[in-house]
């Protein structure tokens, strides 16, 4: 038989007693270690998060080492410097320089007359004058070492010019892409960005809230319906490139008369295949359609059961019931889930390179039959390249997506603020 | 308790429960029940907690199919015809008999809003403005929403907003009015509010009402049923009766000591 | 009281018709959502299919064989050299170090963030992880290259660390994962009921064994939900590996060597000029269907996982 332990003495403070070892301190002493621990990992988090914004902001500012290829100043004409010459005397002077099948090009391109004189001015940059990047310094090096930098450039390049530049300016956004990094930018990619979106939006939208509206109010707890809800739920989890795969398969190759805009007879002669805007969008639709599903059912699921009994109990049917109470108390909740599917797609890189984006286009997408470049894709592009320069135009074009992005979350929040108080 | 078979919108029974079983899956949850409710009259149905008797009402305008799930035997008869006929349409059954439920749920639209939608999906032609007013009279609420009436329906006291639903209710038309204890999230003053609207729409409409509060069912109702559970846990009706009777001379042992307050 | 335009029916004298009625719209309208909740279902069946269809034409290839996929370690389709282990070595590699990242550290903020951390930190501190897991990957490929690259060179030294190795990318991806893992291990850690909390609280556990011997062990399994989801995301990275990993098969388990893993060839082979029906092309829907059924495999072990813990606390 088992002898009981004596029951334990009463226990005075702070000491204890002889059959436990109850050691207070010492199990707070590891408290608080692990404590340390777990805020630790938390910092250790929000340092990573910062490193990440400081590294971008650090790569798209700082001094740039440039040489012209023609000195600017000898392009002067009776002692008018070339940024003060007038678009006659630019035209002129291209016509000089240039061999004339170039210039031939360029006119037919889009005809001299027709061209702004800023428009000329940057074609003779690019043409003439040919800046080119000798040595790019990150932003913390440029603010430390300046002198340095300044020795040492007189040193190796004693023809080139130093400059402190932001690569993120109003000409990067508004520029087209060009070949040469500092005078590259990423209109292209921004305009493509917005038309693959809206297709995007147009496609998921739709069908990503109808079949929320279906599982949440049509479907009945039977084998089919669990087969769509599971199958939505795994597509969720899905890895973005398969959808690219899926994608160049399907909409590109399979679909190529629609993407292509062959049967609109809207062939855009600039491509000949199914590489489009439209393939893009569909694409990055189907990628999203879970995300949108799940969130859409999510905001439909919190619609009250009351409400629905309220309208049922007044004879209303099921589609009046849901256009006219679920819909509505519902949509805040609709949007918010797709403005952050939304996000998801704008980011998107991989599948967008298996679809086929364009690696080097300078004309705005004018047609869902265009061919594209999306910003993550210019972004790929520059970060990729070995040069240092184009690295800083990644990093600038970086700023630029998270800006666009961090304002739609900022637009999302603000719309589940404004309508979370209705109940 | 043996009633004449009621002809087409001629008997004095608007509804009338038949040999009434209702199950939620395999779970018989209500049996054998035999109601008959009257033209402009109120019918109570009282009994302790989970004996059926929302179950019950709900059955009356098919409420219970939409959320529950629930299958039925028996039949109910509204102005002759049976509900469960195949051929019946529920979204129709639910227009002629409206309900109202135990917490207030107006729309979160405008008090207007509120009235004026039902009667816009049932197609009223009318004059909207006249006909939310004249709702909102009938419900006595009128005097108070007069001057607010684009304001959010939520913003109304638990009281008004339980009244708007019943305004909302008569909006369309019905001939009863089913009540699942319309004053139970209320505090006395708005009981009181709504016991005195019952009385006045009576003339108009015939109730039935649900509700666990026995001072109620003896004050404001003309007929009262008297729920309870069986052996196998099955909600049935013992006892049917003018409402004064069940409360000074109950046949039945069970409602006795019910209404007296000994049950349990 | 005004006069009243409305003229209040004589309900009982109303015709009584409660026949169906056959409603074309609202019958349309079914028909078109269940359309919209069937059409993920095409998805499925498009990625199985036509993934499928190409893969089967790689398989099919006269130089393809089973053998010498499982037995040889260079992968190189267009000289018929199909040895895969390659890029499966380098698609573990990266996904093992971010996974030495992301579960401790995700476990150590998911637990702060859970048991310790007051209301106003945990307001602060939830958006902060929202707008890391909002960030696009391409970007987090960049900071791998332009910061983790550099750093990990400037500790082991240059001639260690080549410029693309997987060990940056695998750090990166850690980072990358860290707020999945914490968002889901946090939700498994809160379903636990507060009652479990106070009964330990009551014996007189401290608040870190509480944590670690009551709350952790009862939201395991919704642990190892997260553990699982956070490994599928990791196999299925692309732009980290694309970026920073390296540009060419390369078997090896040095992580400071560059490899590609499945996901980085895809990109890569796919970026330049892809010509249909070529060994390339056909061999990225292979490796995609692969991705495809590991990823699958490993989501719905999770969601079973999932499921079953939310049963205990439901």
């Amino acid at each position: 038989m088992k002898t009981l332990t004596p029951a334990p003495s009463p226990k005075g403070r702070g000491e204890s007693t002889t059959e436990y070892n109850v050691n207070i301190e010492g199990r707070n002493r590891i408290g608080l270690v692990w404590t340390l621990i777990f805020q630790a990992s938390t910092i250790a988090g929000i340092i990573a998060l910062i490193a990440l914004l400081i590294n971008i902001v650090d790569g798209a500012f700082g001094y740039v080492a440039y040489e012209a290829k023609v000195d600017p100043a000898s392009l002067a004409v009776d002692g008018i410097s070339l940024e003060e010459q007038s678009k006659e005397q630019l035209v002129v002077l291209l016509k000089s320089k240039l061999s004339s099948g170039a210039f031939n090009k360029l006119d037919k391109d889009k005809p001299f007359t027709d061209r702004s004189r800023a428009d000329v001015y940057q074609v003779v940059i690019e043409r003439i004058v040919k800046y080119k990047v000798v040595e790019v310094w990150n932003l913390w090096p440029s603010l430390t070492q300046g002198a340095e930098i300044r020795v040492e450039i007189a040193e190796k390049y004693p023809n080139a010019q130093l400059k402190f530049v932001s690569w993120l300016t109003a000409d990067f956004i508004t520029r087209p892409q060009s070949s040469e990094a500092v005078s590259t930018g990423v209109r292209t990619a921004i305009l493509g960005s917005f038309w693959t979106i809206i297709f995007t939006i147009l496609f998921a939208f739709p069908i990503g809230v109808g079949a929320a509206i279906y599982l949440e109010e049509y479907a009945t707890d039977n084998w089919l319906n669990r087969i769509i809800q599971t199958n939505i739920n795994n597509l969720a989890g899905v890895p973005s490139i398969v959808y690219g795969i899926l994608g160049l398969a399907l909409f590109v190759r399979a679909l190529e008369p629609l993407t292509s805009g062959q049967i609109f007879g809207l062939v855009d002669p600039t491509t000949a295949n199914g590489r489009t805007i439209l393939a893009a969008g569909l694409t990055l639709g189907l990628l999203v359609l879970p995300i949108i599903i799940i969130n859409a059912q999510e905001a439909i699921r919190a619609v009250p059961q009351s409400l629905r009994k309220a309208s049922y109990g007044i004879g209303a049917t099921k589609w009046q019931t849901i256009w006219s109470h679920v819909i509505p108390n519902a949509m805040p909740g609709i949007l918010t889930g797709t403005i952050l599917a939304v996000s998801r797609a704008i980011g998107e890189t991989a599948p967008l390179v298996v679809v086929g984006a364009s690696t080097a286009i300078s004309f705005d997408p004018t047609s869902p039959f265009s061919k594209f470049t999306t910003l993550p894709i210019q972004i790929y592009q520059w970060t990729s390249r070995p040069q240092a320069e184009f690295r800083s135009a990644a990093a600038a074009t970086i700023l630029v997506l998270l800006i666009m992005l961090l304002s739609l979350n900022a637009s999302a929040i603000l719309l589940r603020n404004r309508f979370s108080r209705r109940y | 308790m043996t009633q004449p078979i009621p002809q087409n919108g001629t008997s004095k029974f608007v509804l009338e429960a038949r040999s009434l079983g209702i199950y939620y899956g395999n779970f018989r949850a209500v049996i054998g029940v035999h109601l008959p409710v009257e033209r402009n009259k109120i019918t109570a149905i009282i009994g302790p907690s989970g004996c059926g008797k929302s179950t019950l009402l709900r059955a009356f305008n098919r409420m219970n199919e939409l959320f529950a799930g629930t299958r039925i035997e028996g039949e109910i008869n509204f102005e002759g015809q049976n509900l469960y006929d195949p051929s019946v349409d529920p979204v129709e059954v639910r227009y002629r008999i409206g309900m109202v439920f135990q917490k207030p749920n107006p729309f979160p639209k405008s008090i207007y809003e509120n009235i004026a939608w039902g009667a816009r999906i049932h197609g009223f032609k009318g004059n909207m403005d006249d006909l939310v007013e004249s709702c909102l009279r009938q419900s006595a609420l009128w005097d108070e929403v007069k001057d607010k009436l684009k304001q959010s329906g939520l913003a109304l006291s638990g009281g008004q907003q339980q009244r708007l639903c019943i305004a909302r209710a008569l909006a369309v038309q019905p001939e009863v009015i089913l009540m699942d204890e319309p004053a139970s999230a209320l505090d006395p003053i708005a009981t009181l509010k709504i016991e005195e609207l019952m009385q006045e729409l009576k003339k108009n409409y015939t109730i039935v009402i649900v509700t666990h509060n026995m001072q109620q069912a003896a004050r404001a109702s003309d007929y009262t049923a008297m729920m309870m559970i069986n052996d196998e846990r099955a909600g049935t009706v013992i006892e049917f009766d003018e409402t004064n009777r069940i409360f000074t001379n109950p046949k039945d042992k069970r409602t006795e000591d019910y209404v007296t307050g000994r049950f349990g | 009281m005004a006069e009243s335009t409305i003229k209040w029916v004589e309900t009982d004298k109303r015709p009584l018709n409660l026949r169906r009625k056959l409603r074309v719209g609202e019958l349309v309208i079914q028909g078109l959502l269940f359309f919209s909740g069937f059409f993920s279902i095409f998805t499925t069946i498009g990625i199985v299919y036509e993934l499928g269809k190409e893969a089967l034409l790689f398989f099919q290839m006269p130089e393809f064989n089973l053998i010498g996929t499982i037995a040889s370690v260079e992968w190189k389709p267009h000289v018929g050299k199909f040895g895969i282990w390659p890029l499966v070595t380098a698609t573990m590699m990266t996904t093992v170090i971010a996974m030495a990242i992301a579960i401790p550290l995700g476990m150590g903020v998911a637990i702060y963030l859970s048991e310790y951390a007051s209301p106003k930190v945990r307001s602060i501190l939830k958006p902060v992880l929202e707008v890391l897991a909002g960030i696009p990957t391409i970007v987090y490929g960049y900071f791998a290259l332009m910061f983790m690259t550099p750093l990990l060179r400037s500790v082991f030294g240059n001639e260690v660390v080549q410029i693309y190795n997987t060990a940056s990318a695998g750090l990166v991806m850690g980072i990358l994962i860290l707020p999945l893992i914490t968002s889901m291990t946090e939700d498994a850690l809160s379903a636990v009921p507060r009652s479990l909390r106070e009964a330990a609280y009551g014996m007189g556990a401290t608040k870190l064994e509480a944590a670690l011997q009551v709350v952790v062990p009862a939201a395991l399994s919704g642990i190892a939900a997260a553990i699982i989801i956070g490994i599928s995301r990791a196999i299925g990275e692309t732009m980290i590996v694309a970026v920073a990993a390296g540009a060419g098969p390369n078997f090896t388990f040095n992580p400071f060597e560059g490899a590609e893993t499945i996901t980085g060839h895809i990109v890569r082979i796919s970026g330049g000029d892809l010509a249909y029906d070529s060994v390339d092309y056909n061999s990225i829907f292979a490796l995609g269907l692969l991705l495809f059924f590991i990823t699958l495999t490993l989501n719905i072990i999770s969601q079973r996982i999932v499921r079953r813990f939310w049963e205990v606390y439901e």
